[in-house]
């Protein structure tokens, strides 16, 4: 069965227009592996916050998506990485109700309660790596076929 | 790679307006700027149609990340302000949920269930009894 397809890509986040297309293929990915509506919801709305910190605190860069297996479970992993200025303070970003001060303070700790795995690697100067992972509770679809 | 995606909505937002109230319907994946546009677009449609309510139908909307919650709210604030009262309709239950755990409770925001029963909500409101107003004929 071949579910990588359509899942594995590498999306550029350069504007809001990509933001777009973060989301999309994020829903059609976790789609495709089995989610359920609302780990699907969940995982989308995380890629939808990490990719807006990625155009706006990084200055832009990529989210990549792959399909993990872990004995029968189906996951999806995505990895989002910029060269911007990085995090000085981890554990203060991390912490709930932290923000930088443009959204509504949810930040980084509230992105983590969305997804069931959340790696973090920032360093000023270099740049931010946050590698997100969330598995389906139910096997991908078949390969659809029409 | 983007056969088989749907197309973002493009353009604006429209704003109907229904009597006093002020219909507001977002589908689909919205781009950034269009949620911008939307909430300046509406400031001036309340101001220009003398709109006492503003209903915003999040049915087609399948998640509501912190950038469109912050949208949401301000657009609450600033109808308030404008003497206008919001209600959000319709949202489904997994971005309801997903709100939830990503910290993000809109306390300020009005719901219902449907557009139907935000429109009642809307006119049980005498305009009067609104929080900072007075009541009549109470001491």
């Amino acid at each position: 069965m071949d579910t990588a397809a359509g899942v594995q890509a590498c999306l550029p986040i350069r504007s809001d227009m990509d933001l777009v297309w973060v989301r999309q293929h994020v829903r059609q990915a976790a789609g495709r592996l089995g989610f359920g509506l609302v780990d699907q919801t969940k995982l989308v709305t995380a890629a939808s916050e990490l990719a807006r910190n990625t155009l706006v605190h990084g200055g832009g860069g990529q989210m990549e998506a792959a399909h993990v297996v872990s004995g029968r479970v189906h996951g999806l992993r995505l990895t989002f990485r910029d060269e911007g200025p990085g995090i000085a303070d981890l554990e203060r970003a991390l912490s709930d109700g932290y923000t930088s001060g443009d959204g509504l303070g949810m930040g980084l700790g509230g992105t983590r309660r969305l997804v069931h795995e959340f790696a973090i690697d920032s360093a000023p100067g270099v740049g931010t790596t946050v590698i997100v992972t969330s598995w389906a509770s139910r096997p991908p679809h078949p390969r659809e076929v029409n | 790679m983007t056969a088989g995606f749907s197309r973002p909505a493009a353009g604006h937002v429209p704003v109907l307006r229904l009597g006093d109230v002020l219909l507001v319907t977002l589908q689909g994946d919205l781009y950034d700027s269009m949620a911008e546009q939307l909430l300046q677009d509406l400031g001036e449609a309340i101001a220009g149609n003398r709109a006492t309510g503003v209903v915003i139908n999040v049915s087609g909307v399948e998640i509501v990340d912190s950038f469109l919650g912050r949208i949401l709210a301000e657009i609450a604030a600033k109808a308030r302000l404008l003497a206008a009262e919001t209600v959000m309709a319709g949202m489904r239950p997994a971005v309801a949920i997903t709100m939830v755990e990503l910290g993000l409770t809109l306390p300020g925001l009005r719901t219902a269930l449907t557009t139907e029963d935000a429109l009642r909500l809307l006119g049980e409101t005498d305009p009067v009894l609104r929080p900072g107003g007075t009541r009549p004929g109470s001491p």
